[in-house]
């Protein structure tokens, strides 16, 4: 691994993201919507429900854990997609860069992105709907860091697929979250899913991350042993994610489309 | 380069061709549209996996060691354009990291000045003309003085006195050594001018190879030219000299 390289990456996206309203906004403004609408929601709530439930940390935190997720894969994709939408492939791919070096600059670009989302969303709902992560105690690190190696494994895949289907395969990277959401148990707990889409929601590591946070605001004791699988489940993920993507890249290597990549396929 | 294929179901787009590009050599790779030269560039490249055969860069080899072969090697082609979207000395620096240039400022404003893109140093790259884009392209090729480097149709977009001017350059950088150069070109006047030695690539073959000056004489035609439409017309009247 060379440093160099990699930093190679990162720096082009900060080249790239300085002065770029269209490409500043987005780390942060459906992130903030999502916080309002979900502030005023649980608001809504602890006035309808009965009293002594606060909601802002069932319901807004999920939202923002949620989302924090959802900006780490981003992240990712967005990172690639500019080498997409560049037409930068035969370029980058002829340099001595390998492949690890260049999914760690995508990785990388991505901590700072996501850092940014994170930060916003955390200074409204702490300031405008008052949202305390000491809730969580600090159980927070590592929801953040499932949440985080998960939204890394699937931003590697969303680009794997781009890279083997071609730039319209953008479609299918950017429903990835919400499709997941459901069997996520976002804002319910497992048990209320029917028996098939448990068994998905089993694999899927922030499943684990929404089941601690409802315990803990509970008055449960979370189970140590869940977040390790859950933690495990998103280091596995990575490394299918990274096998996936090197699969990729040699099918295209071998097959001409990374010098074709316009034509979307090479049949 | 050793017996280098390349098949695409069946069909052979390079069939087994083998060549040297020696150090201060500039090789002049010709043929008609579809001969296979862009096909060999990308295979010595990285870009694209051979189906056989070997590509060696200064006794490293591009499949066992891709990284440390391609860190000497360079390319500019026309149809790989630097991001439009970043500046001039932003592509210089992206991509001097990536080639792990030292002295990167330096070698950065030595490039702008010598391929005379200074003036647009902090211009976009998709807004320069085509002849600024592909000076910036040579001064991206040339960042890490590559042993070898690939030219696809370097002056394709330039005015003839700025095509001069960039022959001319690339001629005297490549007699200071130590790298060489494989150029592809349907210049034929173009190639005369700059190259030591050409291919004659048809249908994937070496169908011919010698010095440009003589070679069309050797085989009965006037000029590099004739050789040139009589090698995409008619190549089995030809023989490798």
């Amino acid at each position: 691994m060379n440093p160099r390289r990699t930093s190679a990456i990162v720096l082009r996206q900060f080249y790239l993201m300085r002065g770029s309203l269209s490409r500043i906004l987005p780390l942060f403004v459906w992130v903030a919507i999502d916080i309002v609408l979900w502030g005023f929601i649980t608001r809504y709530l602890n006035a309808v429900a009965a009293a002594g439930f606060n909601f802002v940390p069932l319901f807004l935190g999920a939202v923002l854990l949620w989302d924090f997720f959802a900006r780490v894969m981003q992240g990712v994709t967005m990172t690639f997609f500019e080498d997409v939408w560049s037409r930068n492939f035969l370029n980058l791919f002829a340099t001595p860069i390998s492949l690890p070096e260049y999914l760690a600059g995508l990785v990388l670009s991505s901590i700072a992105t996501s850092a940014i989302g994170l930060g916003i969303m955390l200074l409204i709902a702490t300031l405008a709907f008052g949202l305390s992560f000491f809730v969580y105690g600090l159980m927070l690190l590592p929801f953040l860091l499932v949440l985080f190696l998960f939204g890394i494994a699937l931003g590697i895949f969303g680009s794997a697929l781009v890279l083997r289907l071609g730039p319209s395969a953008e479609w299918f990277v950017w429903p990835i979250p919400p499709l997941l959401s459901p069997f996520a148990a976002v804002f319910y707990p497992v048990s209320i899913l029917p028996w098939w889409m448990q068994g998905i929601s089993h694999v899927l590591p922030p499943s684990y991350v929404f089941q601690s946070m409802r315990t803990i605001l509970s008055g449960g004791v979370i189970s140590g042993y869940a977040l390790l699988v859950a933690g495990c489940l998103a280091a596995f993920y990575i490394f299918l994610a990274c096998w996936f993507f090197t699969r990729v890249y040699r099918y295209a290597v071998r097959t001409g489309l990374i010098a074709r990549y316009s034509a979307e396929t090479i049949t | 380069m050793r017996d280098l294929r390349k098949e695409y179901g069946g069909a052979s787009a390079v069939d087994g061709i083998s060549f040297d590009v020696r150090s201060r050599e500039i090789v002049g790779l010709l043929g008609p549209n579809g001969a296979g030269k862009t096909t060999t560039i990308s295979m010595i490249l990285g870009v694209l996996e051979p189906t056989s055969g070997s590509i060696r860069i200064e006794d490293i080899d591009v499949a066992a060691r891709r990284t440390q072969a391609l860190e000497r090697t360079n390319f500019a082609a026309v149809y790989a354009p630097l991001p439009g979207n970043l500046s001039v000395f932003q592509n210089l620096r992206i991509f001097g990291l990536l080639y792990g240039v030292r002295d990167l400022s330096e070698r950065i404003s030595a490039l702008l000045e010598e391929f005379e893109v200074g003036a647009f140093r902090d211009v976009k790259c998709g807004i320069l003309s085509s002849g600024e884009q592909t000076r910036v392209g040579l001064a991206k090729a040339m960042l890490n003085r590559p042993r070898l480097l690939l030219l696809d149709e370097p002056t394709a977009s330039l005015d003839p006195a700025t095509a001069r001017e960039v022959r001319a350059k690339i001629r005297a950088l490549t007699d200071q050594g130590p790298g060489g150069v494989l150029w592809t070109s349907h210049n034929m006047n173009e190639v005369e001018e700059v190259c030591d030695r050409v291919l004659f690539l048809s249908r994937g073959r070496i169908l011919l190879a010698g010095d440009p000056k003589t070679l069309p004489r050797e085989h009965g035609k006037e000029s590099l030219e004739e050789l040139f439409i009589a090698v995409a017309r008619e190549p089995l009247t030809l023989t490798s000299g």
